[in-house]
């Protein structure tokens, strides 16, 4: 779902890189505190990852592709703030030295697929309560939050092109919630895939598991 | 199992996707670029000017002329050099000190 240049205008890529450059920075304040000696190595481990399976489009119906944007899973193994680092270091990486995504629009990108699919899965670990502490709660919350965090960045796509004057918000977003239903299950298939391999090998590398584990 | 031999896995299982799966991707429009062309607004998507010199422009790794090897490469190249950075970045993050008071 990167966005290349030209798609959005002058103000949508201000306002966006704004934001998101804020959203970054306090993402990386909260990392200090988050980062103990097994997070560093499992955070470039994560990074790694993330940006492999982006590289992996996967085919859905109607000669239409997908790939996984991996926020949820940052999320859920490293907290939202690392997973906000974590998956704008690989937006970066792709727009400056594989020019995917755009560099004027990076900032929306980051907002999209990093900033606003961390927040949502954070907020539906949240809202499950107990229920993540047994490992099917954890991996079917993640499922649904891998889910939401697709249709997240897809509506706010729609909204950043449709208030650039590129397309009429009636028209795009349905067409992007669409296509992105199915997208976001093979989002939760790959997340809850790799969720339950790490669980199986080390639990407490699982940040989100126990409640309390967010402050 | 050892907390390394865990990260090593993981870095395995980056570098297999990455290097050994995505020259099988599907190479079908993606979700945005299959609305984009479906309603008339792709051709309005550029390449930003820095991006003309991107070392690996659309993951083909340059002077690699198979396809699926260059694409293979590339992914090799990208995910070490992104567990590379990311682990410097963490470094960096979580060795930055609070300024001291008093």
């Amino acid at each position: 779902m990167h966005i290349p240049d030209g798609f959005l205008s002058t103000e949508v890529c201000a306002v966006t890189s704004v934001a998101a450059a804020g959203a970054i920075g306090y993402a990386a304040y909260r990392a200090r505190d988050e980062l103990d000696e097994k997070r560093v190595p499992l955070l470039g481990a994560t990074a790694a990852l993330v940006f492999a399976l982006q590289m992996v489009n996967f085919p859905i119906l109607g000669g239409t592709s997908g790939h996984l944007l991996g926020a949820a899973l940052a999320t859920v193994l490293l907290g939202p703030w690392l997973g906000i680092v974590v998956v704008s270091l690989v937006l970066g990486v792709q727009a400056v030295a594989f020019a995917d995504g755009g560099i004027a629009v990076l900032g929306a990108n980051v907002l999209n697929m990093a900033v606003l699919g961390a927040l949502v899965t954070q907020a539906l670990l949240d809202a499950a309560g107990t229920l993540r502490e047994r490992t099917a709660g954890l991996l079917g919350v993640a499922a649904v939050a891998s889910w939401a965090s697709v249709m997240a960045a897809a509506t706010a796509t729609s909204v950043e092109l449709a208030l650039s004057g590129t397309i009429g918000l009636t028209t795009v977003l349905p067409s992007m919630l669409g296509v992105h239903t199915l997208i976001g299950v093979g989002e939760a298939a790959i997340t809850v895939a790799v969720i339950a391999t790490v669980l199986a090998a080390r639990p407490d590398l699982v940040a989100r598991r126990e409640l309390g584990a967010t402050a | 199992m050892r907390l390394g031999i865990v990260i090593g896995l993981l870095l395995v299982l980056a570098i297999g996707v990455g290097a050994a799966v995505s020259p099988f991707a599907s190479s079908n429009p993606d979700g945005l670029e299959r609305v984009a062309e479906d309603q008339g607004f792709a051709e309005t998507g550029t390449l930003h000017a820095i991006q003309e010199d991107a070392p690996v422009p659309d993951y083909a790794f340059p002077g690699v002329t198979n396809e699926r090897a260059a694409t293979a490469v590339a992914g090799l190249a990208g995910t070490l050099g992104v567990f590379l950075i990311g682990v410097g970045l963490a470094r960096v993050l979580r060795r930055r000190e609070p300024v001291p008071t008093g």
